[in-house]
């Protein structure tokens, strides 16, 4: 594996412009007002109870993320590039939905193969002709970046469902701000606040026709024992709408609304948090008490907007993912901004040959998996979990995609010994409303804590930092 | 407001206040059985404590006999007592998340910290007297803190008034339970036989509603029984006597009904259990039967849980 990109040191002795003020601040500041202030930050998470649940840890069902004090810094020119190829690559998504839903162009140009299509099990033929309002399908979208040289930004996975982490991003800022006012005195950074009403602009941009002047906008969650649920009241509260669960919802004459204290009130807008299959027990999952009978067809009334909207599963789909640079070369007729990680599609005879003769030096990864689960990280496995991993491959190879193990950039991260290099990636969060795409400068950077570690995610040991985009 | 989160408010005001008449309990009968059995009488006074909490039942089923220690332990920590103080804070916590949106970021801080708190220290229970004496005293101020910083911060609408309708009907189911616990001691001179002894016994009911104190600052006499039920049935200037409770419960539906510009069946039974303690004296209760007075309390007490549920919370 290459040497790490380091985001702030030149190899030579010299630091990226980027990174010069911080580190004349880390001279002068003693390392133990940094351990102080890096309590301190535990403790105002804590007591703010900015927590996550891990899903089958028994112990304790709720948990911090470890929070590095060391920002992330990205000059703007970086950001310039980044903001760029973000928006093309939304754009693309976007248009890709429409059409898999609709006149299925891409698939009669042979671009993306059929039965990834219709043999995918997040494809979802109720979406099929339906109209969604302002033919917006990702409001919200999670693009995981991560860079490997001082040139190129790379896209990990494109998250397009119900990304989260965004409440992080504001956070972090909001601690880093109490805590290090002097370092902010010497930065000009990008300001994230504004995230929260740019949202609420979009979500209200994409109101169907037949919501009222003021559209009533409702985030809905599948309840306390999420493990993003403090995400969804944080949003809630910033956006200062109904946070709703699915038994707040009923729909009549295809009609959503919320039931209240003074009786029911339309809902015209539902951000929510919500997978698909646990929507609407009619159309989906019968056994979900998460979701709201009869929600799709006032969803196929074009009476109520979802963001994002039903069935975007299949654009950011592993699978999927490799035909990106296709994808976005096909509907827009520019080249990618963003590059792919290389990716061997293990349903192809020949990639599957290779990735079997090469399992030591490759990652593996699940189709259908997330959040760093059922993953393969070749240099770090043991011989008998690459056999057993082979063994899997071999069962079941339309399952799988393999790419090279990325030498992820590293940023400076307090560590036991001291501060030391460790990987991180980001990921900036995309809005799309009818008019205007926005992205706040920023985003959730994820840094994997232990030592050579590059597993981000935050079920495995991976904290986050704030994310400054210098504003020159 | 979604009913949801009014029935969240209105449960989790209802939650912190159990769990401060429950360490308040416990504190009055450590005070009783500290004295020699000369002054107490036969009497157990474990047993009465959770009757007076309403679990005597459920205590039963799985404890021979009321001691100390167990009933303590049944009372605070239990797992098994889904209101044991620590299950309150628990279910508090839980409701406080569900509604954080509707809560200030002091109320949340109050419960957040009190429930860190109880994991971080009181995981494992109370080892000593001096150990329980500070637990008692960390569940009262969670209670004093949350009541104040509720009342100091929130927006005075019906997110405000809905928490009230939760703090003043648990409120009168408290002081309503105590006295049919205890109301045997509370009948006039002439009525049973008392002796010195019961002294204790009515400062000890005195004490868990914080109210011994008042008693002599209303009535300047030494404590008579009749006036102890005085003060905790009909003394409107007693925040924890049924008349005060019901003065506020009046009041926030009310302004409920105001604020929606509707009235129902919750301010209508409000106001009747209202104007009946208002036209009651002593002399007619004790006439009538304290204990069927309470009984019939406690009962119209729950049906207007049960009604403002009905009206506005599901």
């Amino acid at each position: 594996m290459a040497v790490a990109f380091d985001e702030m040191n030149i190899p030579g002795g010299d630091l990226r412009p980027a990174y010069q003020e911080l580190a004349r601040w880390l001279k002068e500041t003693p390392p133990e007002a940094l351990e102080y202030r890096r309590q301190e930050a535990e403790l105002l998470f804590r007591r703010i109870g900015i927590t996550f649940a891990v899903y089958g840890d028994s112990e304790s069902t709720e948990r911090l993320i470890p929070f590095d004090v060391i920002p992330r810094i990205m000059s703007g020119k970086e950001w310039a590039v980044l903001e760029k190829g973000l928006k093309q690559r939304v754009k693309a998504l976007n248009m890709f939905l429409r059409d898999i839903y609709h006149g299925r162009d891409i698939l009669r140009a042979e671009i993306v193969p059929d039965d990834l299509i219709f043999q995918n099990p997040v494809f979802r033929p109720e979406m099929n002709g339906q109209q969604v309002p302002h033919d917006v399908y990702v409001h919200i979208a999670g693009i995981d970046i991560v860079r490997v040289d001082a040139e190129d930004f790379i896209v990990l996975e494109d998250n397009a469902r119900t990304p989260s982490g965004v409440s992080y991003m504001l956070e972090n800022r909001e601690i880093m701000m109490r805590l290090f006012p002097d370092l902010f005195a010497r930065h000009r950074v990008a300001p994230v606040e504004r995230y929260p009403d740019e949202l609420l602009s979009a979500l209200r941009s994409v109101a169907p026709h037949s919501a009222s002047g003021e559209p009533t906008v409702a985030l809905l969650t599948p309840g306390v024992y999420n493990s993003a649920y403090y995400e969804h009241s944080f949003l809630a509260d910033k956006l200062g709408i109904e946070l709703v669960e699915g038994r707040d919802l009923i729909v009549k004459n295809n009609e959503v609304f919320m039931r209240t204290t003074e009786g029911v009130k339309r809902v015209d807008v539902i951000y929510r948090r919500v997978d698909d299959d646990f929507l609407d027990p009619l159309t989906f999952r019968p056994d979900s008490a998460l979701g709201v009978p009869g929600l799709m067809s006032a969803y196929a009334a074009g009476n109520i907007t979802l963001a994002n909207a039903v069935g975007t599963g299949i654009a950011d789909d592993k699978a999927i993912y490799s035909y990106m640079p296709d994808i976005v070369k096909f509907y827009l007729g520019e080249e990618p901004i963003l590059k792919n990680v290389p990716t061997w599609r293990c349903r192809e005879p020949k990639d599957l040959a290779y990735v079997l003769d090469n399992l030591g030096e490759l990652v593996v990864k699940e189709v259908h998996g997330s959040g760093g689960y059922g993953m393969l990280i070749g240099p770090a496995a043991t011989k008998a979990t690459i056999e057993a991993f082979r063994e899997k491959l071999k069962r079941e190879p339309e399952g799988f995609i393999a790419q090279p193990t990325l030498a992820l950039s590293t940023c400076p991260t307090c560590t036991a010994s001291g501060l030391a290099p460790r990987h991180v990636d980001l990921r900036p969060f995309v809005l799309t409303g009818s008019k205007s795409t926005t992205i706040v400068p920023g985003g959730l950077t994820r840094v994997a804590l232990k030592e050579g570690s590059l597993v981000v995610n935050s079920s495995q040991g991976g904290g986050t930092k704030d994310t400054w985009i210098l504003d020159e | 407001m979604l009913s949801r989160t009014a029935e969240n408010l209105y449960w989790l005001a209802r939650y912190v206040e159990r769990a401060e008449y429950l360490a308040r309990t416990i504190d009055a009968t450590l005070r009783v059985t500290a004295l020699p059995a000369a002054y107490i009488g036969k009497t157990n006074e474990w047993d009465s404590a959770l009757l007076t909490a309403g679990v005597a039942e459920s205590f039963y089923r799985t404890h021979e006999e009321a001691n100390e220690h167990n009933v303590v332990d049944y009372l605070s920590f239990s797992a098994d007592n889904p209101s044991s103080i620590k299950n309150c804070i628990e279910a508090a916590r839980l409701n406080s998340r569900s509604v954080r949106t509707a809560l200030t970021s002091e109320m949340w801080d109050t419960i957040n910290s009190a429930w860190i708190e109880l994991q971080a220290v009181w995981s494992k229970g109370t080892s000593t007297r001096e150990d329980l004496a500070k637990f008692l005293r960390f569940v009262q101020e969670t209670s004093l803190r949350f009541d104040g910083s509720a009342y100091r911060t929130m927006l005075r609408n019906d997110a405000y008034w809905f928490s009230r309708l939760g703090l003043h009907l648990e409120r009168a189911d408290n002081t309503a339970r105590i006295l049919d616990v205890k109301y045997h001691v509370l009948l006039p001179e002439e009525e049973h036989v008392g002796g010195p002894l019961d002294f204790y016994q009515w400062s000890s009911i005195l004490r868990s509603v914080s109210a011994l104190t008042a008693y002599h600052w209303v009535y300047r006499e030494t404590l008579k029984p009749w006036l102890v039920a005085d003060l905790l049935i009909l003394n409107g200037t007693l925040p924890r006597s049924l008349a005060s409770c019901y003065d506020n419960l009046v009041r926030n539906l009310d302004q409920i009904g105001v604020a929606y510009g509707r009235q129902g069946p919750a301010q209508r039974h409000a106001r009747g259990i209202r104007n009946r303690l208002e036209h009651s004296n002593m002399n007619d209760i004790f006439q009538h039967g304290v204990h069927e007075f309470i009984q019939e309390f406690i009962a119209d007490n729950s049906r207007l849980g049960e009604i403002i549920t009905k009206q506005y919370l599901i």
